[in-house]
C-alpha cells in the first residue's frame, strides 16, 4: 500500500493500493507535527488493506495543505528550481555515477 | 475528471517535469515505470493478527549517541537497499532528501513520510497486530531495470525474513 503526494505518477505506475493526500512532495503521511492527521491517513491506508478485493481506486484523503494554493503553480518552474545549489551538484553526481557504472556494465 | 474547482486539482508532475526539463536543456523526456498487470493480494486475516512492515524511499537515517549519522545503513547495504530497526526513537531519525517541495514544507518530521511512530502506536493499541523488527530504505536509482532485477527481490527478501503479512511503502 503505497502513501503519496504525486497521483499522476502512481497513478500511472500502476499499483494496488494508493492513499493520496494532495500535499506538497515531502509528506506523504500528512503535515509535519500532526499526529492526528498521520494517524487518520494512516488509517485511511488500513481500511483500504482490510477492504479492497482487487486493486483498488485511489483514496483521496479530505486534507488541504493551504488556501493559497500556488506551490502547486510554482513547483518545476523557474522561479523555484526544483534542485538549487548543492542539491543540484548531488543530483549531477548521482547521474554521473549512473552513467559511469552503466559504461562499466556493473549496472 | 470534472471534480472539484481549479483550486482543489492536484499537480501533474509528469507534465510539469516534462516541460522543466526540456527547458533545462534535456532533450529526452523521462520514461515512467508503467504496468498494465498490477500485482495483488488480498489481506488474508484480520489487521489485529498481521504483522506489518514499512518501506520508503525517503533516504531516511539514524544518528548515534553522539549525534553522528550511524553506519548500520552501510552494514545492512545491498545494492540500493539497507534496514534501520523498527524501535529507533523517531527523535534520531532524519532524512537528508533534496527531491522535496522545499519551498512550501520540510521534512523535519520523520512521521510524515516514514511512519514509524505512528505504526509502533497502531501496534500498541491491537489495531495491528505488530511491527517488524526492522523497516527497509531504498535509495532510488535512475535504472529500473536496476529497481525491479536487483533491488526489489531484495526488499521482498528481508520481507519475508521478516515475517511480514503487509508493507506499506512511502516515498517523501
Amino acid at each position: 500500500m503505497i502513501f503519496g503526494t504525486a497521483r499522476d505518477i502512481v497513478e500511472y505506475v500502476g499499483v494496488p493500493r494508493f492513499v493520496f493526500t494532495d500535499f506538497p512532495l515531502g509528506n506523504p503521511c500528512g503535515r509535519p507535527f500532526e499526529p492526528a492527521m498521520q494517524r487518520e491517513i494512516i488509517e485511511a491506508g488500513l481500511r483500504l488493506l482490510e477492504n479492497a478485493t482487487a486493486p483498488a481506486p485511489t483514496i483521496v484523503t479530505p486534507y488541504v495543505w493551504s488556501e493559497d494554493d500556488s506551490w502547486k503553480r510554482l513547483i518545476f518552474t523557474k522561479e523555484r528550481p526544483f534542485l538549487e545549489g548543492e542539491a543540484y551538484e548531488h543530483w549531477m553526481q548521482a547521474k554521473q555515477k549512473y552513467r559511469e557504472l552503466k559504461k562499466e556494465n556493473k549496472i | 475528471m470534472g471534480e472539484g474547482s481549479a483550486m482543489s486539482d492536484y499537480v501533474r508532475y509528469i507534465d510539469k517535469t516534462r516541460e522543466y526539463y526540456l527547458a533545462e536543456g534535456y532533450k529526452t523526456p523521462y520514461k515512467w515505470a508503467h504496468f498494465e498487470d498490477i500485482p495483488f493480494a488480498r489481506l488474508e486475516k484480520p489487521l489485529a493478527q498481521c504483522r506489518l512492515g514499512l518501506v520508503t524511499t525517503s533516504d531516511v537515517a539514524a544518528l548515534n549517541e553522539s549525534g553522528e549519522r550511524e553506519r548500520h545503513d552501510k552494514a545492512t547495504l545491498i545494492g540500493n537497499v539497507y534496514s534501520i530497526p523498527f524501535d529507533t526513537p523517531a527523535e534520531r531519525l532524519f532524512s537528508r532528501n533534496e527531491h522535496y517541495d522545499r519551498y512550501t514544507t520540510n521534512l523535519d518530521d520523520v512521521n510524515s513520510y516514514c511512519p514509524v511512530t505512528r505504526m509502533r502506536e497502531l501496534a500498541a493499541e491491537g489495531r495491528i497486530g505488530g511491527v517488524a523488527p526492522r523497516f527497509h530504505g531504498v535509495y532510488t536509482s535512475y535504472s529500473q531495470r536496476v529497481t525491479m532485477e536487483r533491488d526489489a527481490p531484495e526488499v521482498l527478501k528481508r520481507c519475508r525474513e521478516d515475517g511480514v503479512d503487509a508493507v506499506l511503502l512511502t516515498p517523501v
